[in-house]
């Protein structure tokens, strides 16, 4: 038995061994992307930041290379215009056949309203002026730079595109909704019916759009900041639907020249829960 | 050996009966669930895990307490565990079994399970959640059925199985480990956020799979002529203690850093479990689990109150419920509260609660007593073997 004991203790010490080794291979394995702290600082409200992470190493903070789309949403100018937020969430379902279940059980958003305490509710609400608690925050999927989703999901059904979206292979997911306990920002929605489907002879998805494929039970979809399109050259659709407003500035984030660059240059922004380091790439001007 | 299963009394034959038609029961209503879609069950948008997941989770513990035999058996000798280690490691199997077959229940497209290991994604944990349970599965199926053939042929096992016992010892704290990693490295969810969440499903899980295994051992006592023997039962009650009393202090420890810190996101959901939580914008107060949460408590102080009495320790009526107490306890601490909890409030702190439906409860009793089918039959064979040999020598 002795013999044995020394046999397992010369294993253990081996994995004890290979253990410690571990974590500088999986540092390696993340490029550096272990930092004590990051450019944003920590919990900071403004969303900026990835022009001073330059010098900072490759990796830290943003990626500066190649594309990466944002969104700036100007708070303001959806109040001023009633109806528009509404315009943007319809253009966005109907082109994108999100189905209308009518319950909130089993409901599907791509992009929806909230009021201020539920958009923001790591900020403070004690205090602020009426006027931003009558405010209603469009919110969707943040495309982050650093997205727990596609870390969790274990088949890579969704996945990060080399310009910064964060994409859905409704073929390939699975169903087991890790994402959806991993996305901070409850961006997600599972079908748990079949968005096909109708009740009391009412379909689900009222018009089908041919151009974008339907889902069928069991997958997850969100938001993807209308990839198709911008392939095309167009704009997102809910971007798109505020017209002239100026409600929403869409474009690349590395590009300084870029609209979007130049309208979070020259204004206060915030990201939703930026402490979290996964870095969205939706700003609001509140 | 496995003839062995076919040959048994009334008794044995209308409880094998009983599972399989409840086996029967869930197996209807996951075809329902199936046709329909998960929206059958009561999970929803905000709590898009429910009875399954948090079972799975249990169990992973279950399974993973099987090490507390074969460690004192294998590496120290502890001669008492000699005849029930093999209860234990079969216990194990029918735990991980049950686990599998409630990822396969959760999932919403279960035909492309195959899909996480057709692309095989190291950054994901369920990844390698799938490699820690399969792999103890099959060490598990390996050491315990050759320990068990060699009995049967009266022969002492080959020396080859040894590597597999060892290589079984750090898999079964691997198993658990990796499934606490599923939640506790999710920005975002301050309730299961923490660096003892591993530590804690270990400690819990050695305190519920051994009080399982001695109700199991007395049962089995009580149905047949094999007898584990009182030191055996006596130790496993030690661990019991031992790993309770260290549970209920890091639970303890969960409550001082939410309440002393007073940082909102760690009180949220200890409120909702314990207190009940308010509405931000309603005031309504939603306390569906905080029943449960509190008879979990109590359960677990007089669970302990009595394994620490030497009197009701030694009185097997009483001994009984001490661990049916325990293991129920722990049954809703981490089969109920822990994963239900974490989803309250979402990330957007509204606050959903969750019910499952009638057939989502029998899909999940299906599960459970698929589960005990594996471990009635793999008993019979044993215990089966086991008389035998002791008959022969």
């Amino acid at each position: 038995m002795d013999n044995k004991r020394r046999k397992f203790l010369k294993i253990a010490g081996l994995s004890a061994i290979a253990g410690i080794g571990a974590p500088a291979a999986l540092n390696m394995l993340m490029k550096g992307n272990v930092q004590a702290s990051s450019p944003h600082g920590h919990g900071d409200d403004h969303g900026g930041g990835h022009e001073e992470a330059k010098g900072h190493g490759a990796h830290h903070g943003e990626v500066k290379q190649g594309k990466r789309y944002g969104l700036v949403i100007d708070v303001h100018k959806f109040n001023q215009t009633p109806g528009l937020a509404q315009k943007c969430i319809s253009a966005c379902h109907d082109t994108f056949n999100v189905p209308d279940i009518g319950n909130k059980k089993d409901e599907v958003k791509w992009i929806w309203e909230e009021p201020y305490t539920h958009a923001f509710p790591e900020h403070s609400h004690y205090k602020r002026n009426t006027e931003l608690h009558h405010l209603s925050f469009l919110v969707t999927c943040n495309h982050c730079d650093d997205p727990p989703c596609v870390r969790a999901c274990p088949t890579q059904a969704t996945f990060k595109n080399e310009d910064g979206i964060v994409m859905m292979d409704f073929h390939r997911c699975i169903g087991c909704r890790f994402c959806m306990a991993a996305c901070p920002y409850g961006s997600r929605s599972f079908n748990w019916r079949d968005p096909r489907g109708m009740k009391d002879g009412k379909p689900f998805i009222k018009k089908v759009n041919p151009e974008f494929p339907t889902r069928m039970r069991g997958v997850v979809e969100k938001c993807n900041f209308c990839a198709g399109l911008l392939k095309k050259g167009l704009l997102p659709k809910c971007v798109e639907a505020t017209g002239d407003t100026k409600a929403m500035v869409f474009g690349d984030l590395n590009d300084p020249a870029s609209e979007v660059s130049k309208v979070l240059k020259s204004h206060f922004t915030i990201q939703r829960k930026p402490a979290l380091g996964t870095k969205p790439s939706v700003f609001y001007i509140i | 050996m496995l003839e062995k299963a076919l040959q048994g009394n009334a008794k044995y034959w209308s409880w094998v009966g009983f599972l399989l038609s409840m086996m029967g029961l869930g197996a209807f209503c996951y075809v329902l669930q199936f046709n329909y879609g998960l929206g059958l069950t009561g999970m929803s948008r905000n709590v898009s895990w429910g009875l399954y997941i948090s079972q799975f989770t249990f169990l992973v513990g279950v399974a993973a307490s099987a090490v507390m035999l074969v460690l004192p058996y294998y590496l120290h000798n502890f001669k008492e565990f000699g005849r029930i280690t093999i209860l234990g490691e079969f216990l194990a199997i029918a735990s991980v079994s049950m686990c599998l077959l409630f990822i396969m229940t959760d999932l919403g497209q279960p035909i492309r399970a195959l899909n996480v290991v057709l692309h095989p994604t190291p950054h994901s944990i369920l990844f390698w959640d799938m490699i820690v349970l399969n792999g103890y599965l099959f060490l598990n199926v390996v050491v315990g059925w050759v320990a068990l053939n060699s009995e049967y042929k009266g022969t002492h096992p080959p020396k080859w199985v040894y590597p597999f016992v060892y290589l079984s010892i750090p898999w079964a704290v691997s198993i658990h480990t990796v499934t606490a990693f599923l939640y506790c490295g999710l920005p975002g969810r301050h309730f299961w956020m923490t660096a003892i969440l591993a530590p804690r499903f270990l400690a819990s899980a050695f305190a519920a799979g051994p009080a399982l295994l001695i109700i199991l051992v007395l049962l089995v006592r009580k149905f047949s002529s094999f007898d584990a023997g009182d030191k055996a039962i006596n130790k496993l009650v030690t661990v019991i203690i031992y790993a309770g009393l260290i549970n209920f202090f890091f639970v303890g420890l969960e409550l001082f850093v939410g309440y002393y810190s007073n940082i909102p996101g760690h009180m949220h959901t200890l409120d909702y479990l314990f207190f009940g939580l308010a509405d931000h914008d309603t005031g309504i107060i939603y306390n569906n689990l905080v029943p449960w949460m509190r008879t979990s408590v109590i359960m677990g102080v007089i669970s302990l109150a009595l394994f620490g009495c030497k009197k009701t320790r030694n009185n097997s009526g009483m001994l009984i419920v001490a661990c049916a107490l325990m293991f129920f306890s722990l049954w809703i601490d981490k089969g109920l509260g822990l994963v239900l909890g974490g989803f309250v409030p979402n990330p957007l702190e509204y606050i959903t609660e969750y019910v499952p439906s009638i057939p989502e409860i029998f899909i999940t009793l299906g599960v459970w007593c698929t589960g005990f089918f594996i471990l009635t039959i793999l008993y019979k064979v044993a215990i089966s073997v086991k008389t035998e040999a002791e008959r022969l020598s």
